[in-house]
């Protein structure tokens, strides 16, 4: 039984935001210009942000939903040892948002007295006479925000399944110092008193993590005023404060949810 | 007939004191040790206590390169440009003007021209933003109340790209 529960909380990390953190960055947040307009999308996997030191993320299925709202497939990444990365044309003015979204079912049976786990496969990996089958399933999102010229609302609209932040405030118009309204749901609800981080990069320049920790209200609704300029990682985990690492049983449920967001100054 | 002639010509001058007064702004732009240096791109303008943009008093930029390719770089005068550049079409009447050497410069503002006498009575801002290509950008935020009762001076320094900043109303 313990070694069941080891199996996991490993099977648990591997997808946990903790420690190794899945990042995009896109190579500029707001384009001006009137000339055929392209944004490259960054994609690592790495513990400080944004070092490229660790392993590239899978960046596959990156969908990106354009000015219009309709949805359309970013072309295949091209993967590095370090990073993968996207180019993608940007045809109209507006806000696009470029989302990577997964459901992972991972777990562990018994066949014959052993424990064996099972992977992206899911259940159906699972042998007939298998006994003692445990299941997590992961529910993970990412997004970021390019706006070309002129930003627009028609990307940002909630969609209305898993764990989501709603950008209130438009995600490419984020000054230090200014007011700023996010909102959280799951499966389209509001998220009342739900706590996300929001964590600056280029922590090895600089020593101190400053993570700004917030919460959202009992609307489901975070106000706060925008920290200093920096390209930041904004973070959130359903159910929150879920207690972590080996020996600890998961919920058969978790919802990640991060973004990376540019505060510029004013 | 005396009455009348000192009537008129004391009424003109009156509404033009209180409504239609000068301002005159005064800044140091630095000389810079750099390996790169081009003229500034400077914006001035009055904020509202909200931050919005009351009024553009002036944009310096590259006037004079062909087909307006100096208007490219004026969205490089980051805070004016997303408050006021990005919707206002460029060259400016009375506005656009050409860049200036480092050095102090002082640049006045007739109160009727530039829509000043229209504003309402309230704590106001003058606000300059300076630009350089290759280098940084910087804001420098002077306060004042408006309309100016009397004289008006106040000043504010910059650290890098823009030097000290005084305004003065008469």
């Amino acid at each position: 039984m313990k070694k069941i529960v080891i199996v996991l909380a490993l099977a648990g990390a591997a997808f946990s935001a903790h420690a190794h953190r899945p990042w995009m960055v896109p190579t500029q947040t707001l384009i001006e210009s009137d000339r055929e307009t392209w944004v490259t999308i960054d994609g690592a996997v790495s513990e400080g942000l944004f070092d490229v030191d660790h392993m590239p993320l899978r960046m596959d299925g990156l969908s990106v939903i354009n000015p219009d709202g309709t949805t359309s497939q970013a072309p295949a990444p091209m993967v590095g040892k370090h990073r993968a990365m996207v180019d993608v044309q940007l045809p109209k003015d507006g806000t696009y948002r470029f989302t990577l979204a997964a459901t992972n079912v991972m777990g562990s049976y018994k066949l014959n007295g052993e424990t064996k786990r099972f992977g992206r496969g899911g259940p159906s990996e699972v042998p007939p006479g298998a006994t003692d089958v445990k299941t997590t399933t992961t529910v993970q999102r990412q997004d970021t925000f390019v706006t070309r010229n002129k930003t627009s609302t028609g990307a940002l609209k909630p969609v209305g399944t898993g764990l989501e932040m709603v950008p209130v405030s438009h995600p490419n118009e984020l000054h230090a110092g200014e007011k700023a309204s996010f909102r959280f749901l799951l499966d389209g609800k509001p998220l009342a008193n739900f706590p996300f981080s929001m964590i600056p990069g280029g922590v090895k320049y600089r020593g101190t993590a400053n993570e700004v920790r917030l919460s959202t209200d009992a609307n489901g609704e975070a106000s706060f005023t925008l920290p200093a300029p920096n390209m930041y990682w904004l973070s959130a985990a359903y159910p929150a404060n879920a207690p972590r690492g080996p020996g600890v049983e998961q919920p058969a449920k978790r919802y990640s949810y991060s973004a990376t967001l540019e505060i510029l100054p004013e | 007939m005396n009455l009348y002639r000192t009537l008129a010509l004391t009424l003109p001058l009156v509404s033009s004191g209180a409504m239609a007064a000068d301002l005159t702004v005064k800044f140091d732009l630095p000389q810079l040790n750099v390996a790169e240096y081009h003229k500034p791109y400077v914006a001035i303008w009055v904020e509202r206590a909200d931050q919005s943009v009351a009024s553009t008093l002036a944009v310096l930029y590259d006037v004079k390169k062909p087909n307006n390719g100096g208007e490219k770089w004026v969205k490089d005068l980051r805070t004016w440009w997303r408050k006021a550049g990005r919707d206002a079409q460029l060259p400016i009447d009375g506005v656009s003007g050409a860049t200036r050497a480092a050095g102090t410069q002082t640049l006045s503002f007739n109160g009727a021209k530039y829509g000043l006498d229209k504003l309402p009575a309230g704590d106001y801002k003058l606000v300059i933003e300076a630009a350089r290509e290759a280098g940084g950008r910087e804001l420098v935020r002077v306060p004042f109340s408006w309309p100016a009762k009397g004289k008006l001076a106040a000043n504010a320094a910059g650290k890098e790209e823009l030097g000290a900043v005084s305004i003065a109303v008469q």
